[in-house]
């Protein structure tokens, strides 16, 4: 691999930052280069949420990107910005929960995820996100599993610590 | 070795960065987008020892820096750019009475009380000067969050060494994004005893001077024009100095360029991403990085391929500042065009790169 740009979007509070932060925490700690950059502005909760994450093998040279090789949308309003903005083969990851049509495109891969279903059977809604990237680092190979695993540890820590099984469940789509 | 490397915020890696660098005295007042800076010295400072307050507002802050700096303290402020503006006359005061200081802007859109998005349109104000009378500030502009780390770092001492404020120019992205970063170790920091001799100018009372009896004044009234002239001319044979040994750059791909961009911060690594696209559709493009703002690094522009150039873009998210500075530096050898956004939007590559090809066309 060399480089993957990604957008993570949805609305505040589904940790689509989260996502972003963990995902180049994972990137680190393989000894890549990553950068995660997310907006900022007078936002709150329910308002809109996204990051850019751009791992590569390279220094990378703008943390801002116009493309992207891995789009994961939480919610509609994110998959109607984002989705023209994928790459011709590249990825979409989409929460078929909420979003209530289709994706436009055909000439990328566009990945369903049920996360009221999944997060359901899980017992915790709160871990949606964790399904969705687990089903983003397995389906593309971005970061290794074990470094996601590792990027936990960093991430969760304190009280958070023992929320770290469940993560990992979430995350393995078990 | 990628294991010592920690993932941090801008913010949050400035803060440290000016903690392990020595500085432990911060006034501040929160703004967006440096807002966490503040936030992380009220929490980490008083671990080290140190003393974090939160001024009522950055006229205050500056201020408390001015005081603090006077009694040989090793102080760090941050602020934002209606907030640096506050803080112009402060910094004349503190060049003129040569207190150290070491200063962050985490620039966003102006004019004004403006936006939040990242800007670079406070340019003029910090190497030109928002205050009165003749002074100058070193001014460094990283463009990664290692960077700025490492400008931080040495910053406290370039401060103490200059005995004049420094500042470090970032912007909203900087400070915002999150990149792995290698942090330095703590510089060991003086006892409050050991100021007195270490810093020699500076008003710590007589109690640890050792029997010297001399009276210390730090002051920026002047009343005697013969006296005030004396005083500038000084200020200004140490910056004549600090002109040669603090000017930094960095320079990509001049060799063969048909185009060169100058830019700084966050604009420069978007041009270098648009260097890439331009050789990816044929075009040969090069980068000039100013590290250095205040002392402009005029000799970058001599190692410009001058037989292959054909322009120069200054690539600013502002409307044409250091553009000013592009121009003095090239003297009429090349057209000089601008490429801009501002107000807090940022261009992406291809639009920079865009604007190269319009530039070049346009010459035609």
């Amino acid at each position: 691999m060399s480089t993957y740009k990604m957008f993570f979007a949805g609305s505040g509070g589904q940790g689509v930052l989260l996502m972003g932060k963990l995902v180049t925490y994972a990137a680190m700690l393989e000894g890549k280069e990553a950068t995660f950059l997310p907006s900022y502005g007078p936002e709150m909760r329910g308002g809109t949420a996204n990051c850019t994450v751009v791992v590569s093998d390279k220094p990378v040279s703008s943390p801002l990107i116009y493309e992207a090789d891995i789009a994961v949308v939480m919610n509609r309003p994110s998959m109607d910005k984002f989705e023209p903005m994928v790459k011709p083969g590249g990825f979409m990851f989409y929460n078929e929960s909420i979003i209530d049509r289709k994706p436009a495109r055909d000439d990328i891969k566009t990945v369903a995820v049920d996360l009221a279903a999944r997060s359901a059977a899980l017992g915790n809604d709160k871990v949606a996100n964790m399904v969705m990237l687990g089903e983003v680092v397995r389906g593309t190979g971005v970061v290794q599993v074990e470094s996601v695993f590792k990027a936990f540890e960093k991430e969760f820590t304190g009280r958070k610590a023992a929320l770290i099984p469940l993560n990992q469940k979430a995350f393995m789509g078990e | 070795m990628t294991t010592d490397k920690v993932l941090m915020k801008g913010n949050e890696a400035f803060a440290e960065a000016a903690i392990r660098g020595g500085a432990r005295l911060y006034f501040g007042y929160p703004i967006t987008p440096q807002s966490e800076v503040p936030e992380y010295m009220s929490r980490e400072l008083p671990k080290h020892g140190g003393c974090f307050v939160q001024a009522e507002s950055e006229l205050g802050a500056i201020n408390m820096a001015y005081g603090a700096g006077a009694a040989g303290g090793t102080v760090f402020i941050s602020s934002s750019s209606p907030g640096i503006a506050l803080m112009q006359e402060g910094m004349s005061f503190l060049c003129s009475a040569e207190v150290p200081l070491l200063a962050m802007n985490v620039s966003r859109g102006g004019p004004g009380i403006g936006g939040i998005q990242p800007g670079q349109a406070d340019y003029y104000q910090v190497t030109r000067g928002g205050g009165n009378g003749d002074y100058r500030i070193p001014v460094f502009a990283p463009s990664s969050i290692q960077e700025a780390v490492d400008l931080l770092y040495e910053g406290t001492e370039l401060a103490q060494y200059w005995r004049n404020p420094i500042m470090i120019l970032a912007d909203g992205m900087i400070g915002q994004m999150m990149e792995p970063v290698r942090l330095p170790d703590f510089k060991p920091v003086p006892k409050p005893n050991e100021i007195a001799g270490l810093r020699d100018w500076a008003c710590t009372g007589y109690a640890d001077r050792g029997g010297d009896q001399n009276r210390r004044v730090v002051k920026s009234l002047r009343m005697q024009p013969e006296k005030l002239e004396e005083h500038v001319e000084k200020l200004f044979a140490k910056y004549a100095l600090a002109e040669k040994e603090l000017c930094r750059y960095e320079t990509e791909n001049l060799q063969g360029a048909e185009v060169v961009f100058v830019a700084f911060g966050t604009t420069a690594r978007i041009c270098r991403e648009a260097c890439e696209l331009l050789a990816e559709q044929g075009v040969k493009a090069g980068l000039i990085r100013p590290i250095s703002l205040w002392p402009f690094p005029n000799k970058a522009f001599d190692e410009i391929d001058f037989a292959s150039t054909k322009a120069v873009i200054s690539t600013e998210l502002s409307m044409g500042q250091m553009l000013t500075d592009v121009q003095i530096a090239l003297n009429g050898r090349l057209p000089v065009a601008l490429c801009h956004r501002t107000g807090g939007m940022v261009p992406t590559s291809p639009e920079v790169a865009a604007r190269a090809k319009a530039v070049l066309e346009g010459l035609k």
